[in-house]
């Protein structure tokens, strides 16, 4: 090959670009559209040579305080999550910014504008001006493998956790990567004993919240000289401040419509005051171009609104979903193309269960055994079961966030709604089950939890649950559930009438009731067929 | 020098494997590149589509903008008339006819003939048909690559050195039925 450059995805950028600046290890949850950087770095053999600890973590928040640890020991750390996986660990990650860190610890999170595969499509620059941290916002993917480096060292050098945020776009699309020829060697062990930071109590909190608003200039400095901000010269009295991926396609546009307006790009917050003020200062009307919310338009306009600013708010830009440079450039006033139309026999194909998989002889079971009841609600989670909702099942009536199932069917069963069913997967309920059904027991709630094990976090891809299997039933048994209503069934054809009729039985039943549902997903079943057969065996 | 190719197709049909291919022949030129596709929850039998931008000069945007693409490549009929108004004035526009029916309502394949034929002037691969004799059912999409390679801006040994680069690991057998497929593939416009 004449090219020594990787093609690389965004989050495996992020990856590489973690490995090389000395990483020690990551942790994370799976979820679109972070999973990959993790995943990179658990086939890099690289990382494997250098000892990089790198399996998943039950969830977000035990994610993200396992990296404060390591960075409490001195090393550097990497937490990946998703957008709403930062809900998860919001505690922690706000109040990382408190204490401060030793080691560089390095919050990658991936926004979902548009929800390609989310419940709401929130902006975590909003989480980075609430714990009041340095954000980066790269704009293309060899920034994202650059950055990583910038990450580290800055965190290091103003003792916070650092943001770097990333949308879909730029997570899931490739590019040549040049990688540095010079890895930063990774820390030795030297845990910082300083209680006076680290312990949260209200003496050491109050001095460290001021050393943490103290810091904010700072901050601002470090952003005005940051390789991620830059100025592009222009000859109009129109500018654009383009944050992050938004960069793109304002330059994109530029170029297609030969428009020449000026372009403040931000790829660091907190922004630089200095570079707004003079971009303000030259131009007439400023358009804020952001992939996300309007996070900084709405900052910027003021509550009592600036007639200069032209962004999302005004409707220049859809208030909502990704940005394209059709967008961006209508914004900037060029007219729309012409273009060919899509034919009306042109239907959507929404996503549906694999053929063959476990859930679909669950959701026959469930509507089957539901259709008796006068009250239909199933109470569902996150993950692959979540297409029950749609044809031919639709057998759930909810999906909120990771756990709500079991505690939104104990809360309707408090209510006195009867049956109160829910539906939860193997790794959501490892994510954040346990504790719901720990309520449940506690209550002696009349609740029946269907845990449809399929042996994998399948819907992000195949990653290993953090439970699953007979784990399950220790859990259960641990966290209260009697034995005579933990109950397993394997959801296949020839199963369907014993399967019915152990449902009926513990719907019936006024307690709590777990029946897992056991069957391997087919997609990871195949692939592990794949490599055996690859392999020989 | 600039190309904007849309692949499209079903969640599970290889669209990425395409892309792979296509990639790495650009990276092997020394050209930029960027290639968005979809991953997470639309995969599972939805429709996808990837976003390969190959220039000689700096490219921003990861997505290509309405009426720019170059070419329409898709491995299914239905999934080629979705994206249309992609496709640039005098694109070219290469698809499958194999429909790959998953929901309710899906058209007759006729009438997606018949929708393409009156908006471009499509080229019509009976991909599986030709991948079988080509060795596998499953190199269809490498057929569809072959089909469209003249439409790429590369040129099929490059191609051809990406299907080897891409197959390798899974034995010779495997690269030779994929090259195979591709020029079957590539036989069809350059008869």
């Amino acid at each position: 090959m004449n090219s020594t450059r990787l093609l690389l995805l965004g989050a495996e950028a992020v990856a590489q670009g973690a490995i090389d600046a000395g990483l020690s290890g990551v942790y994370a949850y799976p979820g679109t559209p972070s999973t990959e950087i993790t995943e990179y770095i658990q086939r890099s053999a690289e990382a494997r040579v250098l000892g990089i600890r790198s399996s998943w973590s039950s969830n977000e928040k035990t994610a993200y305080e396992a990296a404060l640890g390591m960075s409490y020991a001195g090393k550097r750390s990497l937490v990946c999550m998703k957008h709403v996986g930062l809900n998860v660990a919001a505690d922690a990650f706000i109040n990382s910014a408190i204490t401060g860190v030793n080691g560089g610890l390095v919050l990658a999170v991936a926004d979902d504008p548009s929800m390609h595969s989310s419940q709401n499509e929130q902006d975590s620059r909003f989480y980075g001006r609430f714990a009041m941290v340095p954000v980066l916002e790269p704009a293309s993917q060899q920034e994202l493998y650059d950055a990583m480096f910038h990450a580290f060292a800055l965190s290091e050098s103003v003792k916070l956790p650092v943001m770097v945020r990333m949308t879909t776009r730029l997570s899931h699309s490739r590019a040549g990567i040049k990688r540095r020829s010079a890895a930063v060697a990774q820390h030795p062990l030297h845990a910082e004993y300083a209680p006076e930071r680290y312990v949260l109590m209200p003496h050491n909190a109050r001095r460290q919240y001021q050393h943490l608003l103290d810091l904010q200039p700072q901050l601002e400095a470090l952003s005005a000289s940051s390789f991620l901000n830059r100025t592009v010269e222009g000859t109009t009295t129109l500018g654009v401040i383009a944050f992050g991926i938004g960069f793109n396609y304002v330059m994109e546009a530029r170029r297609m419509h030969g428009i020449k307006c000026r372009v403040l790009k931000i790829g660091q917050y907190p922004p630089p005051r200095q570079q707004i003020d003079n971009l303000f200062a030259a131009c007439e009307t400023v358009l804020m171009v952001e992939e996300g919310y309007p996070v900084y338009e709405e900052l910027f306009r003021g509550y009592f609104g600036s007639p200069k600013i032209r962004g999302r708010m005004d409707g220049a830009l859809p208030r909502t979903g990704e940005l394209t440079t059709d967008l961006v450039a209508s914004a900037l006033g060029t007219k729309k193309p012409e273009t060919t139309t899509v034919p009306e026999i042109v239907i959507n194909r929404p996503p549906e269960l694999c053929r063959g998989c476990g859930h679909r002889d669950l959701f026959e079971v469930l509507n089957l055994v539901m259709r008796e009841q006068a009250e239909h609600h199933v109470f569902s989670d996150i993950g692959c079961y979540t297409l029950g909702a749609l044809p031919p099942f639709r057998a759930i009536s909810t999906c909120v966030d990771m756990g709500a199932s079991i505690t939104m069917a104990k809360g309707a069963a408090d209510a006195g709604l009867r049956p109160a069913v829910c539906v939860i997967g193997d790794s959501t309920f490892a994510h954040s089950g346990m504790t719901g059904l720990l309520d449940a027991v506690n209550d002696r709630s009349p609740v029946t939890i269907i845990i449809a094990d399929n042996n994998t976090t399948a819907m992000t891809g195949g990653q290993t649950s953090s439970a699953s299997g007979s784990k399950l039933e220790r859990i259960c048994r641990g966290l209260g559930v009697e034995e005579a209503h933990l109950r397993t069934i394997v959801p296949l054809k020839q199963h369907l009438q014993e399967n019915v009729a152990v449902l009926r039985e513990e719907i019936a039943y006024d307690g709590v009731s777990v029946v897992i549902a056991r069957r391997e997903c087919i997609e990871s079943a195949a692939k592990k067929k794949r490599r055996s057969a690859a392999k020989g065996e | 020098m600039e190309k904007n190719i849309i692949l499209a197709g079903v969640g599970g049909q290889g669209i990425l494997s395409i892309a792979a291919v296509i990639d790495w022949a650009a990276l092997d030129a020394g050209l930029h590149l960027r290639q968005a596709e979809v991953h997470g929850m639309s995969q599972r039998g939805g429709a996808v589509q990837s976003h390969l931008r190959i220039s000689d000069s700096e490219l921003f945007a990861d997505l290509i903008s309405l009426g720019t693409a170059d070419l329409i490549l898709s491995v299914e009929p239905l999934e080629s008339l979705r994206y249309l108004p992609w496709l640039a004035p005098g694109g070219q526009v290469v698809t499958s006819t194999d429909p790959f029916v998953n929901v309710e309502g899906y058209p007759p394949v006729e009438r997606i003939i018949k929708a393409l034929n009156y908006a471009v002037e499509p080229l019509l691969v009976p991909a599986e048909k030709l991948a079988r004799q080509a060795g596998s059912a499953r190199a269809s999409n490498m057929v569809m690559l072959g089909a469209a390679a003249p439409f790429t801006g590369f040129e099929p040994e490059c191609l051809e050195a990406g299907i080897e680069a891409l197959f390798g690991a899974k034995g010779q057998e495997i690269v030779e039925i994929n090259v195979r497929a591709f020029r079957t593939g590539h036989q069809l416009t350059n008869a």
